[in-house]
């Protein structure tokens, strides 16, 4: 299969409300510094790769048609992907799979949501006739499923505040996070209210605007990049229903079957000691120890241990989110693309304070609609 | 580079209820078996659909279920005409990642007001809130394509009207050793571009987009057949300039975000019948014929 490598990246700063760009010029902003950052001009973008969340969320539908300009695609092979909360890691996928398949040279995936355009509540919450509700609020959806996790495995009850309090530290190292609180204590996220017992106000992600850009290249625009570049060793994408016989929604088979095919692509056999760091959609803090067990860092029922012993912050066995993650920053489309790019600033080293030491092999992982849909990624320093 | 071909085509253009999954069914049946495969034979999944049409967000997650996605599987979705997917899948049969692909697309364009849904397309900061609606704007387009002489508005009488409709359409994707003697039309060359949708920042009697397109796709004098995506008439007209073809399917309906999966599912299926030998199926997108893909197809003998 043909190699292919992240060139470069770029965000935003990400904030509740940046009203102080439109929607082009919020993509723009990560886009420059993406092209910046791998050393490319807009001239050798040979095609452009958008994803986003529901279009309802901005109230524009196929926004990147009125953006073609904007983000550089007009002229070009411009694609839209909407595969919910997993979109960013999919937008990814779909940009390497151009490079692949040997028809671009270079191509650049961008993501964004501005949720201040439009009001995300109202958009999640039209109810067409005849058909399920899809329950507006998604720590009302996600709560049940954590709580069966802590009957399930016996985790104590801090083990989720752990979480939010190191991943909220994590982002204060990030000049882009939105949400930056230094001092922020296992007491303090103790104290903050309960929304979805038992899931606190301090343990939710935010409401964000914000973008993310990756400049993916093949094989020789990676060899010819002055820089430290990210080769893209795996990539995985499951599916299955919201709802069916047997579907588990605290350890989902397309979760685990998609880490499963990444391991075996990448030929990755401990993961655990193999990769060095790991971008993990975590929206909830409880789902930082379901999802080391669903992708298979930790055995079942063993994930919080390994939250609990401080192996999952900066400086542990397997740092994750070392950027703050969703818990810090979450513009819902570009979230997937953040957990990818922050992967391949980490092996390319220009993760700047928030930089593992020595990362040479980093996962980027996402999950969307009912923990149904995921897309993740292997990068390696080497091939 | 005929490394991949449609081995398989269905599609209905009308819905059974109002949710896309019972008009899916059977659509997927009749393509799978046309292609000789079975679901679980399928490597990857793609579709094409758009939240407005169906009113709500995360439209597309319901049409899974007509799937049976159980044990998971790879899959993907764009928010766009179905023929982008049948690029992507195109492109994941290339690299190597898939062997087979079921592409999908489905839309209820009389849900509700398309023409006025359509506005939404528009800049929302300076255009979208004239609400300038679908139908105007391609009266734009056609006043200018009249005035510039290129048609006329007898023959565009002449011409049939698409409708708006409901429909689905599903198409079946194999990589060479997967064909195995079955019919085929192989996909000799696929490409789209965009064009900046500024309705005052192009020509609008000419499709640029389209016609790079078909450059890219390799497509060079006239083919046999030709299935073109044109929601207005002119459109159509403008379209042939660019995809010269001795005969030019009829279509009486537009069931977007299927539409497009369907002409190249039609022409494919002119060349698998042994009807024609080459044959174009083209896709627009957005306001003004703003983006196209061309999907040339032949037989085996070409």
């Amino acid at each position: 299969m043909r190699r292919a490598a992240v060139l470069g990246t770029g965000q935003t700063e990400h904030r509740t409300r940046r009203t102080d760009v439109s929607m082009a010029g919020l993509c723009r902003e990560a886009i420059e510094r993406a092209l910046a950052d791998s050393g490319t001009d807009w001239s050798q973008i040979d095609a452009v790769v958008l994803g986003k969340a529901p279009d309802l969320f901005e109230g524009v539908m196929m926004p990147e048609l009125f953006l073609a300009d904007a983000i550089g695609a007009a002229g070009k092979p411009l694609l839209r992907v909407h595969t919910a909360g997993s979109v960013g890691g999919a937008t990814a996928i779909v940009a390497t799979t151009l490079i692949r398949a040997g028809v671009h040279r270079r191509v650049l995936a961008v993501a964004f949501e501005k949720q201040s355009e439009s009001n995300a509540m109202w958009a999640l919450s039209i109810q067409p006739p005849f058909s399920a509700p899809i329950t507006a609020g998604a720590g009302g959806y996600f709560a049940p499923h954590i709580r069966s996790y802590i009957r399930r495995s016996g985790a104590p009850g801090h083990i989720g505040a752990l979480v939010a309090v190191k991943d909220r530290r994590n982002g204060a190292l990030n000049p882009y996070a939105h949400l930056r609180q230094p001092d922020i204590t296992l007491e303090s996220v103790q104290a903050s209210p309960m929304l979805w017992d038992p899931i606190r106000y301090d343990e939710t992600c935010p409401s964000s605007d914000g973008a993310c850009a990756v400049v993916i290249g093949d094989q020789q625009a990676a060899e010819q990049s002055s820089g430290q570049v990210a080769w893209i060793r795996a990539t995985a994408m499951r599916t299955e229903p919201t709802f069916y016989s047997g579907k588990d929604h605290v350890d989902p088979r397309a979760g685990a079957e998609a880490a499963a095919a990444l391991w075996a692509a990448a030929g990755i056999k401990d993961p655990l000691d193999e990769v060095d760091v790991a971008e993990l959609y975590v929206p909830f803090s409880w789902f930082e120890p379901m999802w080391l067990e669903n992708v298979g860092f930790a055995e079942k029922g063993q994930g919080w241990k390994l939250v609990e012993s401080g192996g999952t912050a900066l400086g542990g066995a397997l740092p994750v989110n070392p950027s703050g993650g969703v818990l810090c920053s979450n513009p819902i489309g570009a979230s997937g693309l953040l957990r990818f790019a922050e992967a391949a600033m980490q092996v390319m080293g220009r993760a700047g304070e928030h930089q593992v030491a020595g990362a040479a092999t980093a996962l980027g992982h996402a999950y969307g609609g009912g923990s149904q849909f995921f897309s993740m990624w292997v990068v390696g320093r080497n091939p | 580079m005929n490394d991949v071909a449609v081995i398989g085509f269905a599609r209905s253009d009308r819905s059974v209820t109002t949710s896309a999954v019972e008009t899916l069914v059977p659509v997927f049946e009749q393509a799978l078996a046309q292609a000789g495969l079975g679901r679980r034979e399928v490597d990857f999944w793609c579709s094409g659909s758009s939240d407005y049409l169906a009113g709500r967000a995360f439209s597309f997650v319901s049409a899974v279920d007509a799937i049976g996605a159980v044990p998971p599987i790879s899959e993907s979705h764009v928010e766009m005409d179905a023929a982008w997917a049948l690029y992507e899948a195109y492109l994941k049969i290339l690299a190597g990642e898939a062997e087979t692909a079921l592409v999908y697309g489905f839309g209820m364009g009389t849900a509700g007001d398309l023409n006025r849904v359509l506005a939404l397309q528009l800049d929302p900061y300076t255009v979208a809130p004239l609400w300038p609606d679908a139908a105007s704007v391609a009266a734009l387009q056609a006043r200018l394509v009249f005035e510039a002489g290129l048609i006329s508005e007898r023959d565009m009488a002449g011409m049939t009207a698409v409708r708006v409709a409901d429909g689905v359409s599903a198409v079946v994707l194999a990589a060479r050793d997967r064909v195995r003697g079955r019919p085929a039309a192989w996909i000799s060359g696929i490409a789209h571009r965009v064009d900046p949708q500024g309705l005052g920042e192009r020509d609008l009697t000419t499709v640029p987009s389209a016609a790079a397109a078909a450059h890219d796709a390799g497509l060079d004098g006239a083919v046999d057949v030709a299935a073109l995506h044109a929601p207005f008439t002119h459109q159509e007209s403008l379209l042939r300039h660019v995809v010269r073809a001795g005969t030019y399917l009829p279509f009486e309906t537009n069931p977007m975000f299927a539409a497009g999966l369907s002409r190249i599912g039609a022409a494919a299926a002119e060349v698998m019948s042994g009807r024609a030998r080459t044959a174009v199926g083209h896709a627009t997108s957005g306001p003004a014929l703003q983006q196209n893909l061309i999907c040339v197809l032949e037989g085996l003998e070409a």
